[in-house]
């Protein structure tokens, strides 16, 4: 924009003069802001403004005050808020004056509003009523404004209020008015979705307006739309591609133009939502070939509007179902923006190369000359970019040049958030990759050094797993900790007091475990190193904590020492440290205690922790009868400590014992403690898990290229993945060469580039490519870490034992039935535990304990179900099953056919009468249907059908008793269950009397079990609700279950698999997270919150019942369990 | 749920990096993005800032809700960053989880925040666009202009983008719908000022 002169501020005077109308009222703000710029101090601005709001809050409150000047105060105090005061008082007055005002006032006021108010600004209720007065005007500008304010600030719970006559705006004559309208709506859908819902249509509508611009708006929600379900919208992929070929076409009216593109905005809001659609669907590609190649073959001119179409087109080909030419023309493309001179142009460039590398390694490899410079480019932005780029195409062999790279990076940089971001990369490729033990140990230690104590606390959890679990081979283990101990004795050796506290952790932690392996270093050395850091000021009094339990680790040391020790810091102001301090005292002094409290060589796994702290059980019932206050979770603390905030309206009460409130203060305060460190503690796991996420982005993206790789003929020369490296690497090395060849004499300076770029593109060629394709089975991880365990040890053990009594009974499955006519082999046991669950044995209150009670006995319930006769709970089974025939549902009556059903199975028969049921499922009820078929030839008569179950509520709806059934028919009768409280299996046991000959009954028993999967009802809410829901719901359970990998993406499979077996209702997917909620028949709502973790399903269930969570997560494993 | 996400946005990653979220709040707010702002889908502009090479803030407009002191720490910490770069330096930064682009026309900075998945180079057409906007409306646009109409150059904005979407991309569409409105007022006035003269007022 060189048109754009810049005058200085002499022009002053003379800007004043030329400013007529208008701004003859400004002339305060004129002069408010011409006494500012002539201010020197910010002192001197701040008193000046202070004086400024104190003279609007003095007019504004003024009854004499005039709508017009009302106006002009309302410029003042914007002017005032952007500058950073705050001119809160006027808010009000901004909507008064919206209100109340002519047009001009409503121009202003409306302006005001949007500035001042955020979204959930209480005072912004007071606007709708004016809102809705302005878009009913007939004035057109009125009702823009208002649309303009609603597009922008308006509270979501009103939108209901406004929505018809919005709608009704998108059939207004006029394009503006239909334009914002559907950009409110598009507002609102972002707000609350389902509350536009209904309007779908009217979307479509829009879409197909013959004004380019309000056509251009609805582009808005179908790339939201689409981006939600792009299933959907598939249906739609034709108009938009006639939409654009028409803009390529140059059939829009040339003021859509810019810089003689047509429409570029409307073009890259339509390629996005082709790649959308396009992606993974090969058929609804090929629709979108032909625009896109036109698209790319348009854009040529060279101006920055065509690069930024041609970027998102690449990305678009690159999205979509691969075409070979399209991929060519592409990826020539990119070599247009990264050769560019234009450093813009060359950051797009690295971008798109970013992008298209996850599909073709290769891509980098024709401009690593490129990537090179880049890399020492003194623009912090593209060198960033850069290391992106090289993080995608990290191999084996290239790996020590890009993390050097890296860090060298790293070292410069002073950005908390790029610290962060590219340090988790970097120890993710060490792990990943690393050629060897002293690489890996020196990376690391530049990892914690130069990312300290910003790193994520899940790279050091993840390091020290790493270096705990070991891998397969025990040798190696030791080495890579012998490594380890030494790299960490050199260290510390050193100069300490720059180091990070969570390095000094890991130091320490590793000392402690495998000093013993250094055999050649005197024990009191590490102890004298350890010690040494306790001396320091700068340590932290975690670090302590750290460094005290690897001296309690540290056998037969120094026992004068570490007495001394013992006893300074037994006088510490930090319990935890005194706490560990004694312990040290005390172990040292013992020798066989120490042994048996850390023994040494101890297997990982073996290590199994009480979750549910059973051994405290007998201490709690002590303290409660002591009358200690009850245990409640977090998050009922938190709800009940923004309740203490607001004011008390109730009288104090005079008559409190002084004893209780002093117990409820402390109650008071202790929570929030205890909240912050289980959030703390329990974190690690979720960390990881942001981790992964941060380095997922190839999640999104779809592997166009599977493992055959896209490009035939060079499969055909690709030797197998696992080739040795070094078969690679001259291959590659060649190809480099080949490529660098062309290149006139390159200077010395050159030639280390070229030297460079060998070391950083190796692997990239022909020979690698296969293994970098699908990057999941690219080279094996050097450290091959153990399945990962999942939350802590406990539940891992739990998960473990429960996941074997799973497999147990899917093996256990065909003979694993329960069923009636084989009482005997009801396996009482199992129903019985259930029976006892216990209810609350301490009278009130003591919620905690009769959780983990209840949570410990569904756990060993399970763990029981392992090794007793399984019950299968979806299903009544039997021994003779299909042979019964599936058109008694035909006798169903009309109104229940809808219902969904189970299939009919039998139930029992003896000579004269055959028992089957179906169960159907009702929303506040199960309907059991059983069906009666008389098989003589004669009629039987005064046939009762009796049904009873102690857990159930049960209501015969019609037909248990019947006078005669005719010969070689089949009666109907139905009941109602309904379960209040959840039991994992309920035994329903009935008989049916009936007399062949008069006089004499024959009795024929039944019995049957239900599980609680048939009460769970999908339960259907918005993401919205779930968290309201979620937040006030207090009973939760957490678990890791199994997670189907079998087919496309784990996480929805086996959602869906669970949806299918239990009746679920999946919320919403986001990433690796999902919720789904459902209910107990139509009473308790139980929601599920599940995390892709590792290879497990995090699992945290929460429901108002206290014992349903249990029961569903048993449901839920057995469903995967059995899929 | 607002107040939760935006006050999410003001810390930024270093929640994540605490990491003190449980991981339902966690789902919640990742779905919460997804239907609303500083989501990794949504790709609407964040906000926009116009500042002085001395790092006066000339404008700025909001399209996430944030507190007023976030609102401050963001913009002070947004000028700081771009007046520190270098004529030479590309106009994309980092920040946070966020691309900032940037242009300096004359001495007026112009700065937009997007999502990081964004295309930076429509941004940066988008920024001139609103410069050409200003330009034809005030006749070859200075920093004064906006500083002394500085409620002009919002009502251009709110006219070319809306709601962190571009609204209208037809230069003169955009135009044509402040000049009604402008004309409007001009009309208004008018008929008050005689009043005002002869003195009813």
């Amino acid at each position: 924009m060189s048109d754009v002169v810049e005058k200085t501020l002499t022009a002053l005077p003379g800007l004043f003069e030329s400013q007529t109308g208008a701004a003859k009222i400004t002339n305060r703000l004129r002069q408010l802001i011409k006494s500012i710029t002539e201010l020197t101090s910010k002192h001197e601005e701040e008193n000046l403004i202070k004086r400024e709001l104190s003279a609007i809050k003095e007019q504004v409150s003024s009854p004499n005050t005039t709508m017009k000047q009302m106006r002009e105060i309302m410029v003042r105090a914007m002017y005032c808020e952007m500058l950073g005061y705050d001119a809160s008082f006027t808010y009000i007055h901004a909507i008064k004056l919206a209100q109340q005002g002519g047009v001009l006032e409503k121009r202003v006021g409306y302006l005001a509003v949007s500035l001042f108010l955020n979204e959930g600004h209480e005072l912004l209720l007071l606007l709708v009523n004016t809102v809705l007065k302005d878009l009913q005007s007939t004035n057109l500008i009125e009702v823009c404004m208002a649309l303009t304010v609603v597009a922008q600030v308006f509270p979501k719970d009103m939108i209901p209020a406004v929505l018809p006559l919005v709608e009704d705006k998108l059939s207004h004559p006029k394009e503006i008015i239909r334009r914002k309208a559907v950009l409110a709506l598009y507002k609102f859908y972002l707000i609350a979705p389902n509350q536009v819902q209904h309007i779908h249509a009217k979307f479509c509508k829009a879409l197909s307006d013959k004004d380019p611009g309000v056509m251009a708006s609805s582009l808005h929600i179908y790339l939201q739309l689409i981006r939600e379900s792009p299933d959907s919208y598939k249906d739609l992929t034709g108009s938009f591609v006639t939409i654009l070929k028409q803009v390529l076409g140059g059939k829009l009216p040339v003021d859509f133009n810019y810089h003689s593109v047509p429409a570029p905005w409307l073009q890259i809001q339509l390629l996005r939502i082709l790649s959308l659609l396009g992606k993974e669907d090969q058929s609804t590609s090929e629709l979108m070939y032909e625009v896109l190649d036109e698209s790319l073959r348009r854009a040529e001119m060279n101006h920055n509007i065509t690069y930024a179409i041609l970027y998102e087109c690449v990305k678009a080909v690159y999205t979509i179902h691969p075409k070979a030419e399209l991929l060519e023309k592409a990826a020539r493309c990119i070599g247009n923006f990264v050769l560019s001179p234009k450093i813009n142009l060359k950051y797009l460039g690295l971008k798109a190369l970013t992008y298209v590398v996850q599909h073709d390694a290769k891509l980098a490899l024709q401009h690593q000359m490129t990537i090179i410079e880049c890399l020492d480019h003194s623009d912090f932005t593209i060198k960033r970019e850069t290391l992106e780029l090289l993080f995608r195409i990290t191999n084996a062999q290239n790996v020590t040049v890009i993390v050097e790279k890296m860090l060298d990076f790293l070292r410069s940089c002073n950005d908390e958030h790029t610290i962060i971001h590219l340090i988790g990369k970097v120890a993710e490729l060490a792990e990943k990759f690393a050629p060897d033990n002293s690489w890996f140990i020196q990376t690391m230690n530049d990892v914690f050094s130069i990312g300290g104590d910003l790193l994520q606390q899940d790279v050091p959890n993840n390091f020290l797993r790493l270096l705990a679990e070991g891998s397969e081979s025990k040798e190696e283990d030791d080495q890579l900790r012998l490594y380890a101990v030494e790299s960490y004795l050199t260290v510390l050796k050193g100069h300490t007091s720059h180091l990070p506290q969570c390095f000094l952790q890991v130091m320490s932690w590793v000392l402690g475990e495998y000093a013993h392996l250094q055999e050649s270093v005197d024990r009191r050395e590490v102890i004298r190193l350890l010690t040494q850091l306790l001396d320091q000021r700068s340590v932290s009094s975690e670090t302590r904590v750290w460094i005290l339990s690897a001296l309690t680790k540290i056998p037969e040391g120094q026992t004068d020492l570490i007495l001394d020790l013992a006893e300074s810091l037994s006088s510490s102001q930090d319990t935890v440290l005194r706490q560990q301090a004694q312990e040290l005292r005390h172990l040292s002094q013992d020798s066989q205690l120490r042994e048996w409290v850390l023994p040494r060589g101890a297997p990982w796994d073996g290590i199994e922790v009480d979750s549910s702290l059973s051994f405290l059980d007998g201490f709690v019932s002590e303290a409660l009868a002591a009358g200690a206050a009850p245990y409640k979770p977090p998050h009922q603390r938190q709800e009940e400590l923004c309740e203490d905030r607001a004011l008390n309206l109730e009288p104090y009460s005079f008559s409190l014992p002084v004893s209780l409130s002093s117990c409820s203060i402390t109650d008071r305060q202790s929570p929030t403690l205890l909240s912050v460190s289980s959030g703390l503690s329990g974190n690690s796991a979720e960390l990881s898990q942001k981790a992964g996420s941060s380095t997922l982005i190839l999640e999104g993206v779809k592997r166009v290229w599977g493992k055959d790789g896209y490009l035939p003929q060079k499969e055909a020369t690709a030797p197998p993945v696992d080739e040795p490296s070094a078969a690679v690497q001259p291959a590659s090395q060649q190809e480099a060469a080949e490529r660098i060849e062309p290149r006139p004499e390159p200077s010395t300076q050159n030639q280390d580039k070229q030297q460079l770029a060998s070391s950083l593109f190796v692997g990239l060629g022909v020979g690698s490519s296969v293994s970098l394709l699908g990057k999941s089975e690219a080279p094996p991880p050097r450290f091959r870490k153990k399945p990962r365990p999942h939350e802590s040890s406990s539940s891992s053990g739990t998960s473990k034992r429960s996941s074997d009594s799973s497999s147990h009974s899917s093996r256990n499955t065909t003979d694993s039935f329960l069923y009636g006519s084989f009482p005997e082999e009801e396996p009482a046991t199992s129903i019985s535990t259930f029976d006892h669950t216990p209810k609350s044995t301490t009278a009130n209150g003591l919620s905690q304990n009769k959780d983990t009670k209840e949570d410990r006995h569904a756990n060993t319930s399970q763990i029981l179900g392992g090794d007793m006769v399984i019950v299968r709970p979806s299903t009544i089974q039997d021994k003779h099953p299909p042979s019964v025939s599936s058109d008694l549902t035909a006798l169903l009556p009309a109104d229940l056919k809808d219902l969904p059903h189970s299939d009919v199975i039998s139930l029992t028969s003896d000579p004269s009468l055959s028992l089957s049921s179906c169960r159907l499922f009702r929303d506040e009820a199960l309907l059991l249907v059983i069906f009666i078929s008389n098989c003589t030839e004669t009629v039987i008569k005064d046939v009762a059908v009796q049904l009873t179950c102690e857990e159930l509520k049960t209501a015969s709806l019609r037909g248990n008793v019947m006078d005669c059934l005719e010969a070689r028919s089949t009666s109907v009768c139905h009941y109602a269950l309904l379960m209040d409280d959840p039991h994992t299996n309920v035994s329903l046991t009935g008989t049916v009397s009936y007399q062949t000959q008069p006089g004499h009954t024959n009795t024929l028993p039944f019995s049957g079990t239900l599980s609680t999967a048939d009460f769970i009802r999908p339960l259907v809410v918005t993401t919205e609700e779930y968290g309201k829901l979620w937040l006030s719901l207090s009973h939760d359970v957490k678990q890791n279950l199994k997670l189907l990998t079998d087919a496309g993406d784990p996480l929805r499979t086996t959602l869906n698999a669970l949806k299918d077996a239990l009746q679920l209702h999946v919320v919403d997917i986001i990433g690796s997270e999902g919720i789904v909620a459902c209910r107990l028949l139509s009473g308790a709502p139980c929601l599920l919150h599940c995390r892709v973790n590792g290879a497990a399903l995090a699992m945290w269930l929460r429901s108002p019942h206290p014992a349903l969570p249990d029961f569903i997560l048993y449901h839920c494993q057995r469903a995967l369990a059995h899929h | 749920m607002r107040g939760q996400e935006s006050l999410d946005f003001a810390k930024g990653r270093r929640v994540h990096v605490t990491g003190f979220l449980t991981s339902a709040f966690t789902a919640i707010r990742h779905i919460a993005h997804a239907h609303g702002i500083e989501c990794n889908i949504n790709f609407k502009m964040q906000f926009m800032l116009l500042f002085s090479r001395q790092g006066k803030l000339r404008l700025q407009k909001w399209y996430v809700p944030l507190s007023d002191t976030q609102k401050k720490k963001i913009s002070r910490e947004v000028i700081q960053m771009v007046l520190a770069r270098k004529p030479k330096m590309c106009s994309f930064l980092e920040w946070r989880d966020m691309k900032i682009v940037y242009k300096r026309y004359a001495s007026l900075y112009f700065c937009c925040a997007v999502e990081d998945q964004e295309n930076e180079l429509i941004t940066l057409e988008i920024i001139h666009r609103y410069v050409e906007l200003l330009d034809k409306y005030f006749g070859s646009v200075c920093e004064l202009d906006i500083i002394f109409n500085f409620e002009k150059a919002y009502y251009i904005l709110d006219e070319f983008i809306l709601g962190g979407e571009a609204q209208e991309t037809s230069k003169k569409n955009v135009l044509k719908a402040i000049e009604q409105a402008d004309m409007l007022q001009e009309e208004a006035e008018a008929p008050r000022s005689v009043l005002e003269e002869i003195g009813l007022t």
